[in-house]
Formats: C-alpha cells, sequence, structure tokens
C-alpha cells in the first residue's frame, strides 16, 4: 500500500470540490462540494497520521468532521430560508451585499 | 530644571474642576438656563483657583513649580506628572480666562445652530471638556501624558465643530480632525523613537521630559526626533504651508468654539516648540531655526496678503491668525530672551485679540446672518459700540502702540533682528499689511453708507458688553502695563533657551572695537593681544 | 547728555498727558450722557494742560541751563534682557517749545470745533478723538525714549485716522483716513527698524542710552538709522515719496486739518530728526538726503498747490512745501535745527489761521470747497477775511510777518551751506517762495476777491464768535509771533542744549541784506504772476476748470503722484493677493485636497472588487492560496 495514492486521491476529491464551488450556482451543490473538500482534506490527514504514528491527525480529523457538520447545519438553514424569500438556491441570485 | 513638588494638587484640582462640571451637565433632570448658569459658575470657579494659583507662583524661580509626579502606567515609565513654568502658567491664565467669556459668548448658540433637547447640555459639557483638557496640555510634564492630553483635545472639538457648527461644518470638522491626527502620529512616532531611546541609555524607560532632554541623541536621530515633534506641532500652529484647515475649521466652527481652537488650542502647537522641540532637541533646533524662521516670515506675508481677500469675515480673521502664528514662530526660533518672552506675550495677546476680533465677528454674523463681507457697510452708525469695540480688536490685532499686541509683537522683532536681521526687516513689512486687512475689513463693514438689510441692526446688548468688555479692557491694560506678564514669561523662556544653551548675541558696540590701527578693519589680521570682547566686536562687523 | 530726575513741579509732567487723555476716556465711554456737556469738559482739559505747560515753562526756564532736562520716570514699561524701555517723560527745551504748541493751538482749535461742530451730531465723539490726539502727540514729544515716541507716534496716526474718517458714511472719507494710516504705517517701519537697530547696536532705545553711545555706532549703521528714522519722518509728514496720503486727509472735519495735517502731528518728523540731532550730527550723507527730500518736497507741494481749486487741498499742499522746507532747514544739520523749529512753530500758528479761516469759509458757503464758485467773500466776511490775511502775509514772507522771519532764516541758511549743493538748496528754497506766493495770491484772489461767484442759495455770513475769536488769536500770532520768535536768537539759545550751537555768524555765501532782498523780489513776481492770471478785473473765472497744458494737467493729479502708487503697488499687490488666494486653494490645499481625492479615488476603485458574487469571491481566494503556496515553494525550493 503506497500512501502516495491516498494523497494523490485526496488532492482529486480536492480539485473536485474546488472546481464545484467555483463553476456551480446551486447552493446545495456548492455545499456539497464543500464537503468534499472538507473530507479531501481528513483524508490527507489521516494518512499522515497514519505514515507519522501519531494520532494527532486522526483526532484533527474528527475536529474537522464536527466542524462541517455545525457549518452544514448552519448553511443549510440559510440556504433553506434564502430559497423561501426567493424561490432560488442560485448563489449569483443572493449578491446584495456587495459595495 | 529645576522641578519644585508641591503637596498641594494645584493643577490637578484646577484640571478637575471643569471636568466634574462637565459630567455634571450630563445628569439628566436641568433645565437649559440652569445648564448654561452652571457651566459658567464651574468656568469662574476655575478662574478664581487660578488666580490664586497665579498668586502663589513664585517669579523668581524659574523652574517648574507645582510639581506632582505619580506612577501611572508603571511597565512603560508613563508618570502622571503635572507642573508649570511661567510659560505654561500664563497659557493657562489664558485658558481660564477665556472659557467664561466664550461660555457667556456662546449662551444662545447651542439651541440655535441644532435644535434638539440635549444640545445645550452637550455643547457646554464639550466647552468644559475642552478646558480641562488644555489645562491639562499646559501643565504636562510627562511626554505620553502631553500626547494623551493632545489628541484628546480633539475630540470635543470635533464635536463642537461638527456638531454645532456652519453649513459646511463636516468637512471643516473632518479636515480639522485629520490634520491633526497626522501630525499626532508623526509625534507618536518620535516620542516612541525617545522612549527606546531612553531604555538604552538609561537602562529603564521613561517619559519625563527632565530626564529625556539628559539623553544624548546622535545628530541625525535627533533631526528626525525633531522633525516628528516639530511637523505635529506645525499643524497644530499652524504654519505655513500647514494652515489650510484653520479657515476651515475656524470659518465652520460656532464662534465660541473658533474663539477656543484660535484662541488657545493653537498655542499648543507653538508651545510644544518651546516646551518640547527645543529642550528635548537642542543641536536639531539650532540646525532648524533659520529655516523655520523663514516659514515664519512666509506664513506673516502670506497670511495677510491671502487675509486681505477674503470676503468671508471669519476666514479673514483665520487667516490674521496664520500671520500672528508665523510671528510667534519666529520669535520661538529667534533663541533671544526678547524673541522668546516676545513669543509668548504674544501667545497671550493673540488669545485676546484675536478672540476679541472672532467674538465681535460674531456679534456682526448673528445680526446679519451673513458672513459675507459684502452685505455689510455703515454699521457703526446703528451699533456704535459694536463698531468701537471691531475697531479695538482690530487694532490689537495690528499691533498698535499702547495695546497689548505691540509689546509682544516689537519683541519679537527686536529679538529677530538682533540674530537674523534681514529675516526681521522682511517681517516688519508684516505690519504694513497688518494695517491695511484690518482696515480694509473695518472700513467695509462698518463706514460708507448703510447697507441694505442692516436698517434694524440692533447695538450691543448687555451680555454682550459683559462678553467684550474684559477682553477689550486686558487688551488696554497688558499694552500699557504688560510688566506683570513679563516677569512670569521671561525666566522661563531664558531658563528653556539655558537648556539649549542658547543665548542673547551681544550687541554690536563699537566700543569693545580696538584702537584704530590695532588692526586692519578688514578683521583678517587679527594680532593675538585682542580681548575677547574686541575680538567679538571685530567679528561682528561692529568695526568696519 | 544727562537728564535730571524729575522732581517738584516737573513730577507733574505726566499731568500734562493725563487731562486729554481722562477727556478722552470719559468722552469715548461715556456714551450718550455726556452727548450735551462732554464737549465742554473736553475743551477744557487741552486748556488745563496748557495752564500747566506755562508754568512749566516757567519753572524750566528758572533752571540753570544744564539741568533743562528733566526726566519723569513713571514705570518699567517692558524688560526682557538687555531690552528695557520705561515708561517715562523727557521735559526739556524742545518738547517744552511742542508742548506749548500743541496745548496752546489745540486748546484754541477746540473753542473753534464748539462753534464748527455745534449742529453734528456726533460731536462727542469728536472731541474724545480730539483729546485722544492731544493726549498721543504729547506722549509723542515728551517721551523719553524712542519706543515711547513710536507709541505716541503711532497713536497720533491712530487719532489722525479716526478723525479723518469722521463722517464715515462718506465713502471718500474711509479711504482717505485708511490711506493715511497705511501710509504713515510705511514710515512707522522705518522707524521701527530704527529702533531695532539702535538695539542691536547699543542695547539701547531711550535718548539718554542712544545718545550717549551714538559715538560707538559704526558709520554705515549710524547712517542706516539716520535713513530709516527719515523714512518715518517723512510718512508723518508727508515728505516725498510718502506725501500722497496728506491732501485727501482734508476728508476730515476742518478743525482737524488746522490742529492735525497742518499744525502739529505732521510736523512730528521734524522733531524727529531734530531731536535725533546727535544721530544725524554725526550722519552727514544722511542729512544731504534730508535736505534733498525737503527740496523736492517744497518745490513738489508748492507746484502742485497752484493747481488745485479745493481750497483745502491747496492749503494742504502747501502744508507739504513748508515742511518741506523745515526738512531742508533741519536736513543742514546743527546750522538748521533752531530754525526748522522756528519756522514749524510759525507755521503751526499761521497755518493753522488759514485753516480755521477756510473752515469759516466752508461755513459759510454750506461746506462747498471749490474755490471757483467763491469770490468776493471780503465784505461779507470781514473777520474771516482780515485774518486769513494775516496768515497770507505771513506765508508768503510778507516783509515784518512772521514768514518773513523764519522762511528767509532758511533760504540763508540753505546758501550758507557752500559748495554746489548749498546753491542748488537755496534756489530751491528760493524758487518755492516765489512759488508759494503765486499759490497764495491765487487762493486770496479767488477767494475773497473778485466776482461773486456763489452757486444759488448760498447766503455767506461772519462766523460766530467761538469760531472767529480763536482764529484772531492765531492771527496776531501769525503776525507778531515770527518776529518774537527770532527776537535776540531767544529760542535758538533756548535750544541750545538740546540741539547744539548754531553755526557762527558772519560765513554768508550770499550777503544777508541781498538775499532778502532777491527773495523779496520773487516773492513779488509770484504775487503779481497771480495778479495778472486771476486777479485783474477783465480776468473771468469760469466755474469748470478750463482746458490746460500738460504740465498744469500733471499738476492737477498731482504729478502723478497717486496714480504711480496705483500702478506700481495699488494693482499689483491687489493681483498678489488674489494670486496668493488662488495659490492658497488650488496650491497648498489642493496639494492636501488632492491626496485625500486620490485615497478617495483607489478606494473607490477597488471597492467594485466587492461586487457580491460567492463564487468570486472564492476565486480569489483560491488564488489567493494558490499564490501563498506557490510564494512558499519558491522560498523553499527557488
Amino acid at each position: 500500500m503506497n500512501p502516495a495514492n491516498y494523497l494523490v486521491l485526496a488532492a482529486v476529491i480536492f480539485t473536485i470540490g474546488a472546481v464545484g464551488v467555483l463553476v456551480r450556482r446551486n447552493a446545495i451543490v456548492v455545499f456539497m462540494c464543500i464537503e468534499l473538500m472538507l473530507n479531501a482534506a481528513n483524508l490527507t490527514l489521516v494518512t499522515f497520521s497514519r505514515l507519522r504514528g501519531s494520532l494527532d491527525g486522526q483526532v484533527i480529523a474528527f475536529f474537522v468532521m464536527v466542524v462541517a457538520a455545525a457549518e452544514v447545519v448552519v448553511g443549510l438553514a440559510i440556504i433553506v430560508t434564502i430559497f423561501r424569500t426567493r424561490r432560488s438556491a442560485s448563489v449569483d441570485d443572493a449578491n446584495l451585499l456587495k459595495y | 530644571m529645576t522641578v519644585y513638588h508641591d503637596s498641594f494638587p494645584w493643577l490637578t484640582i484646577i484640571g478637575l474642576i471643569p471636568l466634574v462640571g462637565s459630567f455634571l451637565l450630563l445628569v439628566p433632570g436641568f433645565a437649559d438656563l440652569a445648564i448654561k448658569r452652571i457651566a459658567l459658575l464651574v468656568s469662574l470657579v476655575t478662574l478664581g483657583w487660578v488666580a490664586v494659583m497665579t498668586a502663589d507662583y513664585n517669579v523668581h524661580k524659574a523652574g517648574f513649580q507645582f510639581a506632582q509626579s505619580t506612577s501611572w502606567i508603571g511597565q512603560f515609565g508613563i508618570r502622571y506628572a503635572v507642573g508649570t513654568d511661567g510659560i505654561g502658567l500664563v497659557l493657562i491664565l489664558l485658558v481660564a480666562v477665556l472659557v467664561p467669556v466664550v461660555i457667556l459668548a456662546s449662551w444662545h448658540d447651542a439651541e440655535a445652530a441644532r435644535p434638539t433637547a440635549t444640545s445645550v447640555r452637550t455643547f457646554f459639557s464639550l466647552l468644559l471638556a475642552m478646558e480641562t483638557l488644555m489645562i491639562g496640555v499646559f501643565a504636562a510634564t510627562d511626554v505620553f501624558l502631553f500626547y494623551v492630553f493632545f489628541e484628546a483635545m480633539l475630540i470635543p472639538m470635533y464635536f463642537i465643530i461638527g456638531a454645532f457648527g456652519g453649513p459646511q461644518r463636516s468637512y471643516a470638522a473632518v479636515k480639522f480632525l485629520l490634520y491633526s491626527l497626522v501630525g499626532g502620529l508623526l509625534m507618536l512616532a518620535a516620542m516612541i523613537g525617545l522612549y527606546v531611546q531612553s531604555v538604552h541609555q538609561l537602562g529603564h524607560g521613561t517619559f519625563d521630559i527632565f530626564a529625556l532632554e539628559k539623553l544624548h541623541l546622535s545628530t541625525g536621530l535627533q533631526d528626525w526626533l525633531f522633525l516628528g515633534f516639530f511637523i505635529a506641532f506645525a499643524i497644530k500652529a499652524p504654519l505655513w504651508p500647514f494652515h489650510t484647515w484653520l479657515p476651515d475649521a475656524g470659518a465652520e466652527s460656532p464662534i465660541g468654539g473658533s474663539v477656543l481652537l484660535v484662541g488657545v488650542l493653537d498655542k499648543v502647537g507653538t508651545f510644544g516648540f518651546l516646551r518640547y522641540c527645543i529642550p528635548l532637541f537642542p543641536s536639531a533646533s539650532k540646525t532648524f531655526a533659520p529655516y523655520v524662521v523663514a516659514l515664519g516670515i512666509v506664513g506673516i506675508l502670506y497670511g495677510a496678503l491671502v487675509a486681505m481677500a477674503q470676503r468671508d469675515l471669519k476666514r479673514l480673521v483665520s487667516y490674521t491668525s496664520v500671520a500672528h502664528f508665523g510671528f510667534i514662530a519666529m520669535g520661538v526660533f529667534a533663541f533671544t530672551s526678547q524673541g522668546g518672552t516676545g513669543a509668548v506675550l504674544y501667545m497671550v495677546n493673540h488669545g485676546l485679540s484675536t478672540g476679541a476680533l472672532f467674538l465681535v465677528v460674531g456679534f456682526l454674523i448673528a445680526r446679519r446672518g451673513s458672513r459675507n463681507i459684502d452685505d455689510f457697510g455703515g454699521a457703526a452708525k446703528q451699533a456704535p459700540i459694536l463698531g468701537g469695540a471691531f475697531l479695538l480688536a482690530g487694532l490689537s490685532s495690528l499691533a498698535l502702540p499702547g495695546l497689548n499686541s505691540f509689546v509682544s509683537e516689537f519683541l519679537v522683532l527686536v529679538g529677530t533682528f538682533t540674530r537674523y536681521r534681514a529675516a526681521a526687516v522682511v517681517a516688519t513689512v508684516g505690519i504694513i499689511l497688518a494695517a491695511l486687512y484690518v482696515l480694509i475689513a473695518y472700513q467695509r463693514t462698518m463706514q460708507g453708507p448703510l447697507k441694505a438689510g442692516l436698517e434694524k441692526m440692533k447695538d450691543l446688548d448687555v451680555r454682550e458688553i459683559a462678553v467684550i468688555s474684559p477682553v477689550l479692557a486686558l487688551v488696554v491694560v497688558l499694552g500699557v502695563y504688560p510688566k506683570p506678564l513679563i516677569d512670569i514669561i521671561k525666566p522661563s523662556v531664558t531658563a528653556t533657551y539655558d537648556r539649549a544653551n542658547r543665548h542673547d548675541p551681544a550687541p554690536l558696540d563699537a566700543s569693545a572695537c580696538p584702537l584704530p590701527g590695532g588692526y586692519d578693519g578688514t578683521g583678517k589680521t587679527l594680532p593675538d593681544f585682542l580681548t575677547p570682547a574686541q575680538y567679538a566686536a571685530v567679528k561682528q562687523g561692529a568695526c568696519s | 547728555m544727562t537728564y535730571t530726575a524729575a522732581s517738584g513741579l516737573f513730577a507733574a509732567t505726566w499731568l500734562l498727558l493725563l487731562f486729554p487723555l481722562v477727556g478722552a476716556a470719559l468722552l469715548l465711554l461715556g456714551g450718550k450722557a455726556l452727548d450735551r456737556a462732554g464737549y465742554q469738559f473736553a475743551t477744557l482739559m487741552p486748556i488745563a494742560s496748557f495752564v500747566l505747560a506755562v508754568v512749566l515753562f516757567f519753572h524750566l526756564k528758572s533752571q540753570p541751563t544744564s539741568g533743562r532736562a528733566v526726566d519723569d520716570h513713571l514705570y518699567s514699561w517692558i524688560a526682557v534682557g538687555g531690552f528695557h524701555v520705561s515708561a517715562g517723560l523727557l521735559l526739556d527745551p524742545l518738547s517744552m517749545i511742542f508742548v506749548l504748541l500743541i496745548t496752546g493751538v489745540g486748546s484754541l482749535i477746540h473753542i473753534y470745533s464748539i462753534g464748527y461742530m455745534a449742529h453734528d451730531p456726533g460731536r462727542r465723539r469728536f472731541f474724545g478723538y480730539l483729546n485722544l490726539f492731544v493726549a498721543a502727540m504729547l506722549l509723542l514729544v515728551l517721551a523719553d525714549s524712542y519706543l515711547g515716541l513710536y507709541v505716541g507716534w503711532e497713536g497720533v496716526g491712530l487719532a489722525s485716522y479716526l478723525l479723518i474718517a469722521f463722517w464715515q458714511y462718506k465713502p471718500a472719507a474711509g479711504t482717505a483716513a485708511k490711506k493715511a494710516f497705511v501710509m504713515n504705517r510705511v514710515g512707522d517701519v522705518g522707524l521701527s527698524l530704527a529702533i531695532m537697530l539702535m538695539f542691536a547696536t547699543l542695547d539701547k532705545v531711550d535718548y539718554a542710552g542712544v545718545f550717549g553711545g551714538v559715538h560707538h555706532i559704526g558709520h554705515a549703521d549710524l547712517t542706516a538709522i539716520a535713513l530709516l528714522l527719515l523714512l518715518g519722518a517723512c510718512g508723518k509728514s508727508g515728505q516725498v515719496p510718502l506725501q500722497g496720503w496728506l491732501p485727501d486727509a482734508m476728508e476730515g472735519p476742518t478743525p482737524v486739518s488746522a490742529l492735525i495735517h497742518a499744525a502739529t502731528m505732521v510736523t512730528a518728523g521734524v522733531y524727529l530728526i531734530a531731536r535725533s540731532a546727535p544721530i544725524f550730527d554725526l550722519a552727514p550723507e544722511a542729512r544731504l538726503v534730508v535736505t534733498i527730500v525737503g527740496a523736492v518736497t517744497l518745490l513738489f507741494g508748492a507746484a502742485v498747490g497752484c493747481a488745485y481749486d479745493d481750497i483745502k487741498k491747496v492749503l494742504a499742499y502747501s502744508t507739504v512745501s513748508q515742511i518741506g522746507y523745515m526738512f531742508l532747514a533741519v536736513g543742514l544739520g546743527p546750522a538748521g535745527y533752531a530754525i526748522a523749529i522756528i519756522h514749524l512753530v510759525a507755521h503751526g500758528f499761521f497755518k493753522a489761521t488759514m485753516f480755521l479761516g477756510a473752515g469759516s469759509v466752508m461755513h459759510a458757503m454750506d461746506d462747498q470747497v471749490d474755490m471757483r464758485r467763491f469770490g468776493g467773500l471780503r465784505s461779507v466776511m470781514p473777520v474771516t477775511f482780515a485774518t486769513f490775511l494775516m496768515g497770507y502775509l505771513a506765508i508768503i514772507g510778507f516783509p515784518l510777518w512772521s514768514g518773513f522771519w523764519t522762511k528767509d532764516k532758511i533760504i540763508e541758511a540753505s546758501f550758507d551751506k557752500g559748495g554746489t549743493s548749498g546753491y542748488i538748496l537755496g534756489i530751491c528754497a528760493l524758487l518755492g517762495a516765489g512759488v508759494t506766493a503765486f499759490y497764495m495770491t491765487r487762493l486770496m484772489i479767488l477767494t475773497f476777491f473778485g466776482k461773486r461767484r456763489w452757486t444759488e442759495g448760498v447766503h455767506p455770513h461772519e462766523s460766530p464768535v467761538s469760531m472767529t475769536a480763536p482764529m484772531i488769536v492765531l492771527a496776531i500770532g501769525s503776525a507778531v509771533g515770527g518776529f518774537l520768535l527770532i527776537l535776540n536768537g531767544g529760542v535758538q539759545h533756548w535750544l541750545t542744549p538740546v540741539l547744539g550751537k548754531s553755526a557762527e555768524e558772519g560765513v554768508h555765501t550770499v550777503n544777508g541784506t541781498v538775499l532778502t532782498i532777491i527773495t523779496l523780489l520773487v516773492v513779488a513776481g509770484g504775487m503779481s504772476g497771480a495778479y495778472v492770471a486771476f486777479g485783474r478785473p477783465t480776468v473771468r473765472i469760469p466755474w469748470t476748470p478750463p482746458q490746460a497744458g500738460a504740465v498744469v494737467t500733471a499738476a492737477r493729479r498731482n504729478l502723478y503722484g497717486d496714480a504711480f502708487n496705483e500702478a506700481v503697488f495699488m494693482r499689483p499687490g491687489q493681483y498678489l493677493t488674489r494670486f496668493l488666494v488662488f495659490v492658497d486653494g488650488r496650491g497648498v490645499d489642493g496639494a492636501v485636497g488632492g491626496l485625500a481625492a486620490l485615497v478617495g479615488g483607489t478606494s473607490g476603485r477597488m471597492r467594485r472588487a466587492q461586487n457580491g458574487f460567492v463564487r468570486s469571491y472564492a476565486l480569489s481566494m483560491s488564488l489567493g492560496a494558490v499564490a501563498l503556496v506557490g510564494a512558499l515553494l519558491l522560498v523553499r525550493f527557488g
């Protein structure tokens, strides 16, 4: 088992997530892409944790999961509220907060 | 420099009285009239205390008196240290005299400028807060404490201009604030530089001016630190070319604010030259002195010429102040006892004469509802007392002999003349221009046929006479008998220059010249047998 | 020169000043309550001073010659370092003469003003200003230091300003007053620089100190001091090139013209130079300049005086010209100081007489001043005519009248100066005498003789006693004053302790008697010229001045003096101020405003990046992260 493969996989997932965030308009999809990026990071953390024989990385991965969960709660709530008022889940439509 | 500590906290008490008054006014429940009366009373009590303190001041001790020092922020060696020499004392006296005058002069201004329920209490509370801060800034002997007062002073002034001023008030207030803050920033940097030096040289950091002036600073460092302080003070004073905030602020501020701003607040700049720049950076002061004198001259001529062309009465008075500050700066940096004493006396006199001028102009504007000089004309016929007050204030501003400003202006010129002859000659031309701007303004407002719209103009009422007469009385008395103030100021000025190791030049006295034949008249061959006095006389060109 | 400390009666010298000062303060601060009675009180004040002055005069006369300079030290005024000035009064023969002249003529003119200003609503203010003037003028001549003199010097300038602008609703009055004050200030710059130079060289500004140390000043500095003093004197005395304000000053009420702009204040320049005799004695080059200024001015004033039709302006230019004579004399040094002072006193009398006479005429003619509308007033105003005649005879130097004694002396002394310059100055003075006779005769003929050319509705009448009485007293002074002044060389001896000994008699360039005859011939020539031009029964004087040649036109415009000032100082000055206002707004403030605008503009453009699209923020974050990582890698491996 070559740990580099895990890292490559994480990079691929992260890139997919990043591109998704940048190109997709639907807020739910963007959200999922963010989750992808977070999980790519988690995968990297766990891989390095394994490589170095220390548990620190795995602990941090748990932290990330918790934060991600909290973020999803708040984020979905916002998205739902926006959808209710504007009948749209497009992030480009929610551009009132600007110069 | 001797510091005489005093067991009785004179300066602290004097500073606290208006502050307590200021907070007292904020207590809800007072009627507007009660607020005004309390404010006036508080300022008069302060004046009384200052008068008693002045009586207690020993003019034969040149050092700092009524001094007090307690640790404030121990980690950085910052102390609450106050004390005053003659220079600070006369300025504190000026503050104490002007604030009651301003309060009485602004009796109806607050509600007129801003008809809200809280405007009166805010305005007078701000005025009293200003008084505390102005006293503090002149009394501080710790650079950090000075800096705190120096910057804090901006806040009430900002609100006085910004909330109670004329149509362009927010522009003027922001401009005033930004200018002052930029200066303050430079001063802060220089102050930290000094602090770091004190850590290096003394082993512990301090902001105490008496300790800081003993530091050994290299020439280059001294120049930079000097410039940091100097520019802050030059903006505050204001010297040309840092002056353009003053006409805006002076014109847009309510009259009381203008009097305090130009009469007192700006003196912090010229006061700072004497209290901080010169003792802390003696060699840099010497290096830059010719340039400062040059700036002073430019200011004298430029301020006067621009004042002449102003249409707005308040801007006109503000520009005359630019000219006057030129005189003050020139006197300070002439490094002669006459120049320095004259400059400090000028600070006081300018506070009185320009204060009076602003007050009179304020009365005029209040009557006509316009600041434009073209809306006036022939007013002296309708309001002879107002006309007389205008003329007297104007004559004081143009330094008519027999009135207060003459003594100071002539001392400045004579003091400058003994060191920078050409500079004094050019500056003297300023007295012609001063006559022009005052008399042009007087002619346009007071003489000639009566302008339409002034037919119903009233003369000064009792309150207004009570406002202007003490100031004008001082204008006359200090012109005829300036000795008490000179006695307070002069030893401190000499002591300040001594700290910077500068002394009066000896007069060019040809009586010290060697007998004809003893030298070749060119000063080239100076035989060894000349006495020092003879040598000096030949060197100075007295033996041509 | 040593001054004795004042004791006994002399310690009351300061009362001389106090009386008019109290009068001024009371009338100006007293308000309307004093409108009715204030002027009487104010008139008493200079009279009180005059009485005291007479007492002091006799007391001073009773002192031995060496003890006739009494210094009344009041208090220490300014003392900073080496700069010590005390408020003190110096009563010596020179100041005594001036005190008598000021309080004497001043009192008479106060009395005259009672009648002249009887119907003016501003009477209280007028008398207050007059009192203020007397006080300032007394301070000017009594001060014991140059700085004290300077206070009086500008004090009289202020009083003059206030009085010229007395009828302040007239725009011309305000402008004339301003012009007077500002041109005086030009001179004052000279005076104050002279004081500074004295301090810088000697550490002293009081007379005793300066005159005691005058030998120690280098010659260049001494000449500079003398010339700066001269500049001050020119300003106050209306000498070329600062003559322009004096004729305009006639906008003020006529008693003011008589007192301030003829008899006393404008002669302060002569006083200053005479007082500074120890300085000028050692600066012959400066003295030469003084004589040149005097000679030029006396011709200038006389020439312009011929062309004006305004009676007061003619008298004003005549004053300019006569003071030119005094400058000429005083510039001759020890030979001329005393003569100048004598002529000054005589002039004070006869010029005041004529001004008061002119005021009386104006009073009768509804305040008209154009001589072309007078004529034939001799019969309706006999007293005015008779007194005016005395003044006229005095000024032209008619034998036995005062000018004959005093002006001739000046002409003689000019020739006696010797050398080419002596001849030139003497001929100028001689020529001036002829022109003076011409324009004064013209004035007499146009006003009092010939046909009545009055405008309709004017009913001239003789003035009230309060006006004619002072005129009569002054006229007697004009008639016999000159003779009394030179009798036995009395005044000259009196002044010797202050001004030094006059030149020895008997070194005349031109024989005295011959010169007198020549002078009289020149004067007679001037008179007959005027008669031929204006006095013959066939000559018609039109209301509007006829077209004239270039010379007369130039003279009517005061030889383009005002035009010159306007073109060289006023216009460029106005352009300069306008330019500076532009610079201040666009340049100095513009730089600051520009900086603010730059910051504001930049941030205004940069905030456009906040476009509200979440994805573009995300892109910039990603790019930022890439850039950061790239930079790290570059540092690590680059």
